[in-house]
């Protein structure tokens, strides 16, 4: 599959989805259609590599999870990329799809506080689980006091 | 630091006993700082609790303070192991976004470093893990203290050529620090040829070994669906029958001008994972080469002089960049606000994701496999934690 057929799918199946050209292909889905679009990407795009999932904070106009995955056979990626809206921290979970999204996601809630509905295992990974706050979220200063410094 | 779903001992009345065991975090096999809580039937792990970010320094806030000229030089942290390929990453990103070309001598040269460091990396990966598997090698420390031996001479390479040994700070957005010392390149072709000389070597004593053959053969099996579900990259995956190598698939800084081959196994066990990285010593050893007698001359950055580098600035955009490090897909998501300092980083670190493979394939196994498991995973944990 080449990246034009795959483009030319995703506009069949996912209409309210917004693909930009380059290499990856920039997808941008909205956060009801993030979980079944992963699956349509994993089984008719074949995109069945998971690279990474991470988010944004984009300030006042909210949080934005971004996730890559690569149809490894034909040199197909896909950079997709869901708004949460201001003020939502909540997100459907790629796990049950992507096995490789358990620990990111988890990373994500670590660092965003990002919520992802249907995680099986949600909790901190890198920090501790006593540790206060979010720290990539734009409002967390680098300098802010933590335990047992506080 | 998270135990909250862990079970502590749990009694069931038809007699069998689970229990409990804290693996790490000080454990010598845990090659860093890594707790693994372990559910044991007897022998057999049934369940496995991976705690990680005893080295978590947040690189990826620290990358928001820092502008594209210092970052390289502590990207090199995340990484430690294969340092010149975590500043590769980096730079990358931030010259994709910039538009910034690199000159041929420049990226002949990362080329250099990239392969010999991955030659370092695997290096210190064979002899750790043949330590890890100590009194079954008939002697323990001799495989180690060989790779040491050998690991070093490139270490003196790189000191010779940047001054350091461990973290180098060589790449930066543009080109590289520093131009070849003379005789540099006479040097290199003679530890190239040497390390040549002593895989082979060290391949016939580990493969006409019995107890390392029993060890590593059928042992932490993974299937190709898994290892792209989980998305582990770099030797795991070639492991796994996945023919995929990011030099290959994606080529970047000239790598399509040299030949070389991309080893893959089928078997996905700790033993096919060994086989493809002996092979990829060979191959980084055969673009060392060639990349030397081939060396362009020119300017080895695009970018003017030391003193006027911390003003690079790039414009608003974003990008990911991926380098094939020596355990894998080593990649870098960056968000430039137009700035002096990226907007947002994410690194995506190849150990992290090849360290989250562990849940899947260590239950079922002894808890004697579980130390061959995760050294021939060969995690770093600067890198996973970050």
């Amino acid at each position: 599959m080449t990246a034009d057929e795959a483009r030319t799918l995703i506009a069949e199946s996912f209409s309210d989805t917004k693909v930009e050209s380059g290499v990856p292909m920039v997808v941008s889905v909205p956060v009801d259609q993030w979980a079944p679009f992963a699956d349509f990407a994993k089984t008719t795009l074949g995109c069945r590599f998971f690279s990474f999932l991470t988010a944004v904070d984009w300030k006042e106009q909210g949080l934005e999870v971004v996730c890559k995955i690569d149809n490894l056979d034909d040199n197909v990626s896909l950079l997709m990329k869901t708004r949460l809206g201001p003020a939502a921290a909540e997100c459907p979970s790629l796990t049950p799809v992507y096995a490789g999204a358990n620990w990111m996601e988890r990373e994500c809630y670590d660092m965003f506080g990002i919520r992802f509905d249907g995680h099986p295992d949600l909790r901190r990974i890198l920090l501790g689980d006593d540790w206060v706050g979010h720290p990539l979220l734009k409002s967390y200063a680098v300098d802010t006091p933590h335990p047992p410094y506080r | 630091m998270t135990t909250a779903a862990v079970q502590r001992v749990e009694l069931d009345y038809t007699g069998s006993e689970r229990l409990t065991m804290n693996m790490g975090p000080q454990h010598p096999s845990a090659h860093g700082v890594f707790r693994a809580i372990l559910t044991l039937e007897g022998e057999t792990v049934v369940g496995v609790d991976a705690v990680i970010g005893y080295l978590h320094r947040c690189h990826e806030k620290l990358a928001e303070t820092l502008t594209y000229a210092q970052y390289p030089s502590i990207a090199s942290k995340t990484d430690y192991v294969a340092a010149m390929t975590s500043e590769f990453a980096y730079v990358r990103a931030a010259e994709t976004i910039g538009k910034i070309d690199v000159p041929k001598r420049a990226q002949y040269l990362r080329v250099i470093t990239s392969e010999l460091q991955r030659v370092a990396s695997h290096l210190l990966w064979l002899g750790t893990w043949c330590l890890d598997m100590g009194g079954a090698l008939g002697g323990g420390a001799t495989i180690f203290l060989y790779c040491i031996r050998e690991r070093e001479l490139i270490l003196d390479l790189f000191e010779s050529l940047v001054g350091a040994r461990l973290l180098y700070g060589f790449f930066q957005v543009g080109g590289v620090r520093y131009d070849l010392p003379p005789d540099w390149a006479s040097k290199c072709r003679e530890t190239v040829d040497l390390i040549d000389q002593r895989i082979s070597e060290y391949q016939r004593m580990l493969e006409d070994n019995p107890f390392f053959l029993v060890r590593t053969q059928g042992v932490g099996v993974i299937s190709r669906e898994l290892a792209q579900e989980v998305g582990i990259a770099g030797p795991l995956l070639r492991g796994s029958g996945v023919a995929y190598d990011i030099r290959r698939g994606e080529p970047y800084s000239s790598y399509e001008d040299f030949d070389f081959h991309v080893p893959v196994e089928t078997s996905g066990d700790c033993f096919a994972r060994y086989r493809v990285r002996m092979a990829e010593f060979r191959e980084s050893l055969k673009i060392v080469r060639q990349a030397l007698d081939r060396l362009p001359d020119g300017p080895i950055s695009s970018r003017p002089g030391l003193k006027s580098v911390a003003q690079i600035r790039i414009p608003k955009g974003e990008a990911y960049a991926r380098v094939e490090g020596a355990r894998g897909e080593v990649g870098c998501y960056l968000i430039a606000d137009g700035s002096a300092k990226p907007y947002r980083m994410k690194w995506r670190g190849a150990s992290f994701s090849n360290l989250s493979i562990l849940p899947h394939i260590i239950p079922g196994h002894k808890v004697a496999d579980v130390v061959a498991i995760m050294g021939s995973v060969d995690p770093v944990f600067g890198e996973v934690d970050r």
